[in-house]
Order: structure tokens, then sequence, then C-alpha cells
């Protein structure tokens, strides 16, 4: 394989001092990066996809999110806060808006823009290229950066389908940098920050694909600004005489929802499917990849359940910040109040390469080679290893740790459940019964 | 290495299990993308034929560094006039399995353009025999 590509850049870490090796991170990962070794979390880096997935359900917290440090924002003159509308469906309805806007003013920022301002002009830019698109179909979006990484790595065949548009959150970014620039401010004194639901997001703005190159300058944690606004928000309330004239909240009805599931795919002609969370999402590729679906012309995938709402980093419960998205977004207009303005400045389409594969190398690059591995590995999985998954061995499947075994990353010495049965046959024949172990 | 399925007449819920199954295997082998899906093509059309066909069959998959050779095997009515079944459009699908998006009558066909070598077997109220092979360099 091209051992030139650069390496992925992840936006999720492991802090070895604190992982426990409890092991519950590995067997969520959607593409088996992760292993126990050495009582720690290990992380294949050319696996990995940045989902989160590990992250939510580490019990210990020892895995972080890298983003940037909120005094970043001070080595700028001018400081835009690009603001998803997920972060202000996270706080109770006493907690308006404005209220919210004034105390990331008070933090420093000197702009705060809704970042699905951008969201409106793609619905005919997309319509375009769908309809324009000479390959093979269905277009998958390129909204969510994880689901961008999972095609990547697990269905590299599909990497020429993704859309080669810029999500909203770059389209508006865009616009700004573009309005500071006209107006004369020197481009080194502007820092647009974007608040993050996900590490996803992170990855794909300090490593974009595509070729193309992101003009935010810094990402801000979701989780962590929402307890600093909510600090803020109990110590000293509500300062009704905030004083911030450059709050650009103006957004549609449509944008509103575009970080939620169908906020896409509803404004799209002909065949389009909107598929949330990453084991739907996994289970349509896969049945796209055989052939068994057909005739769709766009899909909207997003890694998470609920789309954004349950992102990572987003506080509240997920159904909850839908039915605030919802319920904001009754109040609003079809059109926001910038509309013709973006329109005029801003394009999601970009000059872009298309997104490249990096298809997972599983036993070897020479098929010869892997094919011999793979016999072995399915030998030891069909004949050898219990089928339990117990996860003891520190792979997340037995299939996984056969894998590891051909390509000497293990040893069957792994398998705890083979030395118990060697200890202790009766009570192994108990549980499991007498042809789990086939030894 | 051999793969092999056993396939049930009238089972559409499990048709697709061998070609997922060997779609998988050769994506992890790192099969070029292009020959993984003529395989899938050819080896899920024929798998549909079996179910909507014949009574049972058995598919084999064998792979080697060289090439994906897959021979289908079904007890069934068997195909009486092979030159007519190739014929692109040419269906004898009841309504019922038409209605579940089968049977366009572009099975043999898809089969054929999908295949590097394609041999087909008939024998009335036996069976059919279809073997296919493709290249994977």
């Amino acid at each position: 394989m091209d051992q030139k590509r650069k390496p992925f850049h992840h936006a999720l870490r492991i802090h070895k001092e604190i992982c426990t090796g409890c092991s519950r991170c590995m067997r969520v990962c959607p593409t088996e990066a992760l292993r126990v070794i050495d009582g720690k979390a290990t992380l294949h880096p050319e696996w990995c996809i940045d989902c989160g997935e590990c992250f939510k359900v580490c019990p210990v917290r020892a895995i972080t999110v890298e983003d940037d440090d909120i005094a970043k924002i001070f080595q700028f003159k001018h400081r835009i806060l690009l603001v998803p509308s997920i972060f202000f469906a996270q706080f109770e309805e006493k907690l308006t808006l404005e209220a919210i806007n004034g105390i990331l003013y008070e933090m420093g920022f000197t702009e705060l823009c809704m970042v699905e301002q951008g969201a409106d002009l793609l619905i005919d830019e997309i319509n375009k290229y769908v309809e324009e698109f000479e390959g093979e179909k269905p277009v998958i979006s390129s909204y969510c950066p994880a689901v961008v990484r999972l095609i990547q790595v697990r269905f590299p065949s599909f990497a020429d389908q993704i859309m080669r548009l810029i999500p909203p959150l770059e389209v508006t970014a865009q616009y700004y940098r573009s309005e500071y620039q006209k107006n004369g401010v020197p481009l080194d004194d502007v820092g647009i920050f974007y608040v993050t639901p996900c590490a996803a997001k992170i990855a794909a703005i300090k490593a974009p694909v595509g070729g193309y190159i992101s003009p935010i300058n810094g990402v801000i944690n979701m989780s962590e600004l929402y307890n600093k606004v909510f600090l803020a928000y109990k110590q000293k309330g509500v300062n009704e005489n905030e004083h911030c004239t450059l709050v650009h909240s103006t957004v549609s009805s449509v944008g509103i929802h575009w970080p939620t599931t169908g906020g896409e795919a509803n404004h799209i002609k002909g065949r389009a499917l909107a598929i949330d969370s990453m084991p739907n999402v996994i289970d349509f590729l896969e049945r796209l990849e055989n052939e068994e679906i057909k005739g769709v012309d766009f899909l909207e995938l997003r890694a998470c359940d609920m789309s954004c709402c349950g992102g990572i980093l987003v506080q509240d419960n997920r159904f909850l910040v839908q039915e605030r998205i919802d319920n904001l977004g009754q109040e609003l207009p079809e059109k926001h109040a910038l509309d013709t303005e973006f329109k005029e400045v801003c394009s999601g389409r970009v000059p872009m390469s298309p997104v490249e594969p990096r298809a997972m190398v599983k036993y070897h690059p020479d098929i010869t080679i892997a094919l011999q591995r793979m016999e072995e590995a399915r030998r030891l999985r069909d004949e050898v290893l219990p089928n339990i998954d117990c996860g003891a061995c520190g792979a997340p499947t037995c299939e996984a740790l056969a894998e590891d075994i051909v390509c000497n990353r293990a040893t069957l010495e792994h398998c705890v459940i083979l030395h118990a049965y060697d200890a202790d046959s009766i009570t192994i024949e108990k549980i499991w019964g007498k042809k789990r172990i086939k030894k | 290495m051999d793969l092999t399925f056993q396939i049930q007449g009238g089972d559409f819920t499990s048709a697709g299990t061998a070609s997922s199954e060997v779609r998988r295997t050769l994506k992890e082998l790192g099969v070029d993308a292009s020959v993984i899906k003529r395989v899938v093509v050819a080896l899920y059309e024929a798998e549909v034929n079996i179910v909507a066909h014949a009574y049972k069959g058995e598919i084999m998959a064998q792979i080697s560094p060289e090439q994906v050779f897959l021979r289908l095997t079904d007890q069934g009515p068997g195909i009486p006039d092979i030159e007519k079944a190739m014929t692109p459009g040419y269906s004898t699908a009841s309504q019922e399995v038409r209605e579940m998006g089968f049977g366009a009558g572009m099975g043999l066909p898809n089969i054929c353009r999908n295949a590097d070598v394609f041999n087909i077997h008939s024998v009335p109220d036996k069976g059919t025999t279809v073997e296919i092979t493709i290249q994977i360099n």
C-alpha cells in the first residue's frame, strides 16, 4: 500500500495514565481499531475514524477530545465564534438565545454567528450536484466527517461517491472571512472559531479531505463551552443591558434543522434517504455494497444516533435537544436575513479532489500472503477459538484475535478461555456446553 | 480458499448471504473494488436465480490470488432453452417474484457481462450448473 500518505489526524486521545484497561471502548469501536495491551487501550491510528464511540463509553474519562484552548482566541483582534444551533438547544428554555449570546460575548468573542446560515444555499447546490453527478449513485453527503472517514477506511469503493461540496460550517466560515477581507481587515487579525459537538469535526477541520484548507483557526469543545456559559449564568445571571451588536443569530427554519436527522435529505429531490447512528450506517452501506439496494439518489449518513443532537460533546439528552430545535424552528422564517448576501458571496462548490480511499490492510498488501493468513485465521476462528467474543484476550472478537495472531500481533496464548479450559474443563463445559471448545 | 453455501428455493430473506460473505472475504484480502463489484453483481444474480427458480442449491466459491471461481449447482426445473434465457429482458418469473423486485429478465445476461469466463449447463427437470470465473488482476 501507499506508504507515503499522511497519517490520519486524530482528535481523540487516550490518556494511558488514566486508562484502566476495562475494554469497554474496544467493544464498541466500529472499525475494531482498539486493543487492550499491557492493561491499556491502544489505538490503531490508521483504522480510527474519530467517531467517538469509545469516548462515550469510557467510564473514567481516559479518552479526551483534542480541542483548542479558549485562550487562543486572544491571539486575534477580531474573534468570531461560529455557533451551531445544537449549542443553543442544550439549554433549558429560560436561558434565551440573547442571554447565551450575552454570556459568550462577555467571554471575549467579538462576533457570534450561527453556523447553519451556510446551509440554505447548499440546497440548490446539492440538488444540482446530484442531478449532474456522472458517477454511480447514490451521492453520499460530506456533512458528517466520521462517516467520510468510515467510508475511506471500511467502504473505500464509495469514496468517489462522497459529495465534493463543503458543509455549512465551512460555507459560513468563508462568508465571514470574506466579509472582513472586504472591509480591509488584515486576515491575520481575524480568528474564526467553531464550537464542535463531536471529535470528528475537529479532525475534519485540522485535516480536511479532498485537498481543501479550512479557514477556521480553532475549534472549541461544546461540552466545555456549555459548562462555562452555564456557570456564568448561575453565578452572574443574565445582564439585560449586554452590548452585543455583532450577533448574527439569524438562521432559517431550514438551516436550524440541518444538523438533525433528515435536515439535508428532506430537501433533496429524487430518492433521498437519511440514516443515523453508526450501526445503521454500516448496515446500510454493507447492503449497498452488496448490490441489494438500488435506485437511491442521495444519502444523508450521520454517525451519531439522532445526528448531531446525539454528538459526543452535546450535554443534554438528544431527544430533548431535538425537541428544542423543533420548537426554535417553528418561530423562524423560511429564509434568514443574510440569505441573499450568502448566495452572492459563497458557494459550497470549491476546488476539491475526490476523497482518498484508505482501505484497512487486514492481513497483508500481497494477496498471496493475505490469502494464506486469512485461511489460517479462519481455521483458528472456526476450529480453535471459542467464538464467544469475551474480549479477555484484549481483542474485540475471536475473529479479531485470529487476525492478530496470523499477523504476529498476538498469540493463541492470549485466549483466556482456552487456558481456563485446560485448568478446569468441567466448569467451562457447564457454562458454554461441550461443543464450544473443540480441542 | 473455498467457501460453500447452501441455498433454499423461495427463501428471499436469505438471498444475498453468499454474495455478502464472498464480498467481505475479497475486501479483507484487499482485492480491487471494481473486481469485487463484478463478483458481487454476478454472484448475487446467480444466487437469486436459485432462490427464485430452484428447489435448493449449493454455491462454491474458490478464491486464489489470481481469480475467483464460482460454481452454483441447483436442483430444480432446469432451463429448457438457454439461448432464450440469455436474451436480455426475457423472464419466466411469476408475478409474485416480480413484485418483490426480481425477475426483470436481466439475470443471466448480467452474470455473463461481469464474468471473464461463463459456463452454464442445464438438464430439464434435474437442475442447472453455472460456473463463473473472474480474474483478480
